[in-house]
């Protein structure tokens, strides 16, 4: 017993007394600031500025999800069943953007898209666009800058998945003759659809929370949810309604992450 | 037995994506060189004015000497609290283990913005209590990372202590060692690799972490990347592009060390 207290306990008071307690202490906020009562949950789900972004990052971030994956499916495709040379090229060309910092990583994309970035020199240099094009501080931008930073996420639950597709089921379609493309439309996509399933599920949840990048690269031009948050808090002070899509935010990834538990779940009995 | 290798088609598309999670790390190299105050390609000039600035601007070296004191402080901590819980369930397996572990993995699942938030509510209330553990503040800092870091601290030791043979602590036990003497003279030493893989990934997490620290840090405590925040946020600072070359350099070259070694390992099999 005196082993649990000096154990077990520490780390649960830690978390209690600085996480749940303030969390609860926002979810008290929502139903009280500036009025009680359930006022600024209909403000969020029904006002036009909170429900837009809503709307928007929900587009953005199934736009965003659909690009990581796809991309992530290639590039695993490759690093799991590649010859050792190009196994070991695919690995170094997912491991180095993901151990690279996210601000690091914006600034990247800052210096491609960016009117005096590499990308417009490039193509006014060849005469192909008279003045610059304007690549960032839109959703293109944010898109192109949260799916370069959500892929190597997308790729982990594929390998999985790709690593555990019986070899010799392939082996044996291609000795009955199938053609490449059937072997990978009608069997190998359909043997890893646990991982597509694992890898959208993972990308859509860390998206949806993100705030960097799209501040980065949407130059406030496009605020998500997270952002929302931010200026709620700090420019113009609204705690209450903050808390409320806080939790607004909490539950709908909350949602998300059992349905993943439970499918996940199903599959290992 | 020769296995099916991927197409020329997923071949060709892996290779855009390749370029497409590399490209950003490259665009930055010539800006870091440009003669100019904003960020543009180096026209002739090139320049090593904004590294010079890196090394000249005490500023740097003062948010460097912040993010390793954080990350050192946050990581051991956050080690020293995820080692006794993991210990503590290991040994003693209690009732609602699950549900505790659970618990402590909340910090990793719920949306970045989310958990900003309720640690900017809570070091907001502890500022009107005492000055250490506070709103931008070292302390207040550094517990907000180690919340974060927790539960990656939490799963790595797990991992490692679900390796270890029970049988050893239960030879302990027999011979009538005392809970302090299994932890500190069996558990702890063979888990030690396991230890060190936390802290470094725990330093790693906060050496990187802005979400959080965006929200709980304004003029006093600056971490490296609260600052690349400040340089990317108000002018497109080509300092910053000088800082992320220099970033990128180390983590590839990690990488790619870590590659060859696997590599050899391998080969040696």
């Amino acid at each position: 017993m005196r082993a649990f207290l000096f154990l077990i306990c520490p780390v649960l008071l830690f978390l209690g007394v600085s996480y749940l307690l303030p969390f609860l202490g926002i979810v008290q906020l929502s139903f009280t600031d500036p009025d009680p009562g359930l006022a600024q949950y209909s403000r969020v789900l029904t006002e036009d500025l909170p429900t837009g972004v809503i709307w928007r990052t929900l587009r953005l971030c199934v736009l965003v999800t659909a690009v990581s994956v796809s991309c992530a499916y290639v590039i695993t495709l490759l690093w799991v069943r590649g010859s050792p040379l190009v196994r070991s090229i695919t690995e170094l060309c997912i491991m180095i953007p993901f151990w690279i910092s996210v601000l690091s990583r914006a600034f990247g994309w800052l210096s491609m898209l960016s009117n005096r970035g590499l990308l417009n020199t490039w193509l006014q240099d060849m005469g192909l666009i008279d003045s610059a094009i304007q690549m960032t501080r839109n959703e293109f931008a944010v898109v192109v800058g949260m799916s370069h930073y959500l892929i190597p996420f997308a790729v982990f639950p594929l390998a999985t998945a790709m690593r555990n597709v019986d070899e010799r089921v392939l082996t044996a379609a291609d000795g009955m003759g199938a053609s490449r493309l059937r072997i990978f439309w009608q069997i190998f996509l359909p043997m890893t659809s646990s991982g597509i399933l694992g890898a959208t599920l993972l990308v859509f949840v860390f998206s949806i929370g993100f705030y960097v990048t799209p501040a980065l690269l949407g130059g406030g031009q496009s605020v998500l949810v997270a952002e929302l948050i931010y200026l709620w808090i700090f420019q113009i002070p609204q705690w209450g309604m903050a808390a409320a899509m806080s939790v607004v935010l909490m539950l709908g990834v909350g949602g998300i992450l059992y349905v993943l538990m439970r499918r996940y779940g199903e599959m290992a009995k | 037995m020769n296995r099916l290798r991927p197409g020329v088609i997923a071949t060709l598309l892996s290779g855009l994506v390749a370029v497409f999670l590399l490209m950003p790390l490259i665009a930055v190299i010539p800006v870091s060189f440009t003669s100019r105050r904003y960020l543009s390609l180096p026209d002739g000039d090139w320049s090593w004015r904004h590294y010079a600035a890196l090394f000249e601007d005490a500023e740097w070296g003062q948010s460097l000497l912040t993010s390793v004191q954080v990350g050192l402080l946050a990581s051991f901590l956050a080690v020293a609290l995820a080692a006794a819980f993991c210990i503590g369930i290991w040994m003693l397996r209690p009732r609602g283990a699950g549900l505790m572990t659970g618990f402590v993995l909340l910090p990793m699942v719920a949306p970045p913005v989310v958990s900003s938030l309720t640690l900017y509510f809570f070091l907001n209330k502890m500022a009107r209590w005492n000055d250490i553990i506070a709103y931008d503040k070292l302390g207040g800092v550094v517990l907000a990372h180690m919340v974060m870091v927790v539960p990656y601290a939490v799963v790595v030791i797990m991992v490692s202590l679900s390796q270890l043979d029970r049988r050893m602590d239960l030879a302990a036990q027999s011979m009538g060692a005392n809970v302090p003497t299994r932890v500190f003279g069996v558990i702890l030493p063979n888990i030690r690799f396991g230890l060190i893989g936390a802290f470094f990934l725990c330093f790693l997490l906060s050496w990187d972490e802005i979400g959080v620290t965006l929200f709980i840090t304004s003029v006093e405590t600056i971490t490296l990347p609260r600052r690349m925040w400040m340089g990317l946020r108000d002018n497109v600072d080509p300092s910053i592009a000088a800082l992320s070359v220099l970033l990128i350099c180390v983590v590839t070259l990690l990488v790619a060390v870590r590659a060859a070694m696997l590599m050899r390992k391998e080969r040696s099999r």
